[in-house]
Formats: C-alpha cells, structure tokens, sequence
C-alpha cells in the first residue's frame, strides 16, 4: 500500500509547494508595485538611488556581455538562414528572415536568459544569505520592509532594464546578421540595415519588448522569492542560486512560446 | 500612557513550529527603565519569544504589546511608529554586509528622518563612539572581529535612540573580557540613555551582573520572574539545574521511546 501512496504523496507535496510558491510570488509582485505606488504614503518610500544602483547592477553592467552574444546570435542566424534559403534559391528573404526573427524572438529570449544567469541569481544569492544571517529581520526590526527595501527596486530596475537590453541586442544582432550576410548577398552592410527598417514593422519590435517585460517580472520574482525562503545555512543559499537560475529560464522559455502562439495566431 | 505602565505586554502568548508547542501561554510584562534578562536553556523557547516580541511572527494566540500596541491588531503605519522606537542587536550583528560600518548606523537614520547628511554623518559617529568604535565607520563589516561586529549592531540599534533596546546573546562567541565590556556598555546605555533593555542570553554570569530582574524561560513555560537574588536562591529544581550546570534528568517514556522508533512519517 505504502509503495502506492508515496509517490502520490511526494506529487501532492510538490504540488502544494509549487502552488504555495506562485502564491508568494504573487503577493511579492503585489506588494512590490504597492510600495513603488503608494509606499511614501506610509513611510516607505523606493529610494530613487537604490533603484538606480539596481539599473546600473542590471542593465548597464550586462551591456558588454550582451553585445558580444547578441552579435554572436546575429551571425548565427545569418549563416543558417543564407545556408536554409539558398537552398531555394531565396537569400533575398535572409534580410526579412533575419528581422522578424530576432527582433521578434531571439533577441528577448537571449537577453532574458543573460539576465536570468547573472541578475536572478545575484538577487537570490544575496537575499538568500542576507535571510541567513537575520539581515532581512534586521530590516524588518528597524521599520524598513525588506520588500521595499530589496524586491522593489529591483523589480523596477528590471522592467525598465530588460525591455532596453533587448532593443539593444535586437540592434546589436541585427547588424551582426549584416556583416556576415551583406558580402553573401552582394549588398553594402548599410543597404541590409536599410533593408530591414523598410522591412520591418513596429509590431514585430513591440512583440519583443512586450515578452521582455514578461520576462523582467519573472526573473525578479523568482530570484526575489527564492532569496526571501532560503533555509539551511550556506548550502541553502547555494541551493537557492541554482534553483533561481533553472526555474526563470524554465520559465522564461515556456512562457516565451506561449506569448509567442497568442501572439501570431 | 501613563508612566508606569509596562513597555512590554505578553498575555497568554502560545507560538507553534508546525505540530509543537514552543510556548505554552506565556505571560511577561517588562517596567520602564528595568534591564530584563531572559533566560533559558536551548530549546526553551527564549528566542521564539523573542521573535514574537518584535513583531516578526504574529502571535497564534495571545496578545503581545509593544509600546501598548497590539502588534497583531496594528495597522502598519501603528507597526512602524513602534518599530522606530525599539532598537535590535542580533546574536550575529546582522549588519548589511554591503554597507561599511558608518552606513549601518546611520542606516534608520537615513531611512527614518529628514535629517540632512552632515547631521546624519555626526549623529552616526557618536554612537560609534558610545560603543568605543570612534574611526572605524569607514570600515566593512567583513573587516571587523566578533566583538567589533556586536558593538557595531548595538550602536545601529542605539541610532533612533530607542525607548526599548532587545540584545540577543550579547556574549556568545565572545571571549570573557570582551563579554563583560559589553555587559559594561549595556548598564551605562541603561544609566545613561534610560533606556528598558530586554536581554537574552544563556550566560549566568552576565545575566548576574546586568539584570534587574530575570525570566527563566524552560520547555515553554516561565518558571519564575524574579530579581537576581529570587532566582539565585530559588528552591525550583530546574532553576538550580540550569544555575549548577547539572545536566537535565530525562525520564523515559517507553511507549512513546518505541513508537518515536518505529513510526513511519514523522
């Protein structure tokens, strides 16, 4: 009986544990926009500071590394598309391929992804380890909520910053597509990049920037959440990093393709 | 509030960890101007009680005041006028570790006034000098020894200057010099500040030497309130226990020994 009911059991468990996290995910977006809103109205205020320190941690500082693997993917696609099209003849579509594409997919997907490595576990590191060692109740004890103080701006830092970081490496991706497809197809890099504004609409980009801003929400939640149940000492905050990492790409990913359905139906 | 009601409240106060009791209906009241100490064994419930007299868990049942706020009835701008007048020094400092050591004092200054940086800059040296930390606020707190990181919190949780000031284990992890300076820097914040300090520790030394009065704190219960020489000369056996470091009788229950062996799910 008992070999039939544990692994019910431990799906039950899993279950209420996932449906509980959701839940104070919610409750921390919740209260996050409240005290971004309304928090000077009851002695909180958002520092405009830290949310720039969060902007510049976010944003500014993932600004090379973005640049390199956006110019990366931009090549990427531009050699499979020129290899896929040609092969009916079609590398005049490479241009338009090659715009919708990134601007409408890769380049929030790739961007979220960077930022999902390097600021969601950043958040959950080092709200994890302030858990531990009672720093979030020192927070708490001197009247300065530890939602306000670290998950707001944060969140804000992030919807402002991802959407950016995106439109950048949607740029930045483009115009490595160009370098490497303009000699293939005959074309000055500036007659591609010329090509593909004309080609281009504004919904494409809005798609992208949309999702992004999905994607921000995510990233700042799950990092923030898992920081704030970090239990066990240094190994839980370890624990807490991977876990944040591996649940907003998840995420991210699934999320992406359901936006992505919606969106083109 | 008239000037002698006490700043400390607990009625009936019961706090559960899932299936167990911690506290079973805890009453505790603390006076103006007293130094309490609170003390226990591990696993007393001593910090429990704690965490539910700052307001970080809301009590199950009972009622805690603070302040003569009901901290489970307050309404948050209630919860931050009382939080603004209680300063907390943590067993491991708890100072924000991205911040040097200036900044974590003048951090509920910063936060909580309107004070203008040069003002915050003085009030935050001042009481790095209270506790005999004068020139060492550009430091880090990774930089800092044992001794350093508590005189530290105790000064960022002197900042406000706060009516109620709770220390949790000032002593422990400290050497014996260290400890009985701190314990020095507790009475002189009393004589000089007038502040109502809550004390827990573990340490019967220190507790001696500080209190005004003492709570024994055993397996959920408070086995008494009493002035030093009460709890010295107290005729409870587990009182004496805990004064004589004798180690605790366990009766075993040979049922509940079996079935705590044999059961499946805990």
């Amino acid at each position: 009986m008992t070999s039939l009911t544990r692994p019910l059991e431990s799906l039950g468990r899993a279950t209420i544990g996932s449906l509980a996290g959701m839940g104070y995910a919610a409750v921390l977006l919740g209260e996050s926009l409240y005290f971004s809103v309304a928090g000077w109205r009851i002695g909180q205020p958002l520092r405009p500071r830290a949310v720039a320190e969060q902007m510049r941690q976010i944003g500014v500082d993932a600004l090379p590394i973005v640049v390199l693997l956006a110019l990366t993917i931009g090549i990427m696609l531009g050699i499979q598309f020129i290899a896929a099209l040609s092969a009916f003849g079609a590398q005049s579509q490479v241009v338009v391929a090659v715009a919708k594409s990134v601007t409408r997919e890769f380049g929030a997907l790739i961007t979220a992804i960077l930022v999902a490595g390097r600021s969601g576990s950043a958040l959950a590191a080092r709200i994890g380890s302030m858990s531990v060692s009672q720093e979030v109740d020192a927070l708490a004890t001197m009247g300065i909520e530890p939602v306000r103080y670290l998950a707001a701006p944060a969140l804000l830092a992030m919807l402002v910053m991802l959407p950016a970081l995106t439109i950048f490496a949607d740029a930045v991706a483009i115009g490595g597509a160009a370098l490497y497809s303009s000699p293939a197809l005959n074309i000055t890099p500036s007659a591609y990049v010329m090509q593909t504004l004309s080609l281009l609409e504004p919904g494409d980009v809005w798609q992208g920037i949309a999702k992004s801003a999905v994607f921000a929400v995510l990233i700042t939640l799950i990092g923030v959440s898992t920081g704030f149940s970090v239990a066990g000492g240094a190994e839980g905050v370890g624990r807490a990093t991977t876990r944040a990492v591996v649940l907003s790409i998840c995420w991210i990913i699934v999320v992406d393709m359901i936006f992505s359905y919606f969106l083109n139906r | 509030m008239n000037v002698t009601a006490p700043l400390i409240e607990v009625e009936k106060l019961e706090a559960w960890y899932g299936r167990r009791r911690i506290l079973n209906g805890v009453d505790f009241a603390v006076n103006p101007g007293e130094i309490r100490v609170i003390m226990g064994g591990s696993g007393s419930g001593k910090s429990t009680l704690l965490r539910h007299l700052l307001g970080l868990h809301k009590p199950r049942s009972g009622t805690v005041r603070l302040l003569g706020v009901d901290i489970a009835r307050a309404s948050e701008r209630q919860m931050l006028d009382v939080r603004r007048q209680i300063g907390v020094s943590f067993q491991g400092g708890a100072l924000l570790t991205s911040l040097s050591v200036g900044d974590n004092v003048a951090l509920p200054l910063r936060e909580h006034t309107n004070l203008d940086e040069a003002t915050i800059r003085i009030m935050s040296r001042l009481k790095l000098e209270v506790v005999n930390l004068g020139g060492f606020q550009d430091l880090m707190p990774a930089q800092l020894s044992g001794g350093m990181i508590k005189r530290t919190a105790l000064a960022r949780a002197i900042a406000m200057d706060p009516k109620l000031l709770f220390f949790d284990e000032p002593s422990a992890g400290l050497d014996p010099v260290v400890s009985a300076e701190l314990d020095e820097l507790i009475l002189r914040l009393r004589d000089a500040l007038r502040m109502t300090i809550v004390v827990v520790t573990h340490e019967l030394e220190s507790a001696f030497k500080i209190a005004d009065t003492i709570t024994v704190l055993d397996q959920g219960d408070i086995l008494m309130t009493g002035t030093v020489d009460a709890v010295r000369h107290s005729d409870n056996e587990r009182i004496q226990d805990l004064l004589n470091r004798r180690p605790r009788e366990i009766q075993v229950d040979a049922d509940a020994y079996l079935k705590r062996l044999t059961e499946e799910a805990a």
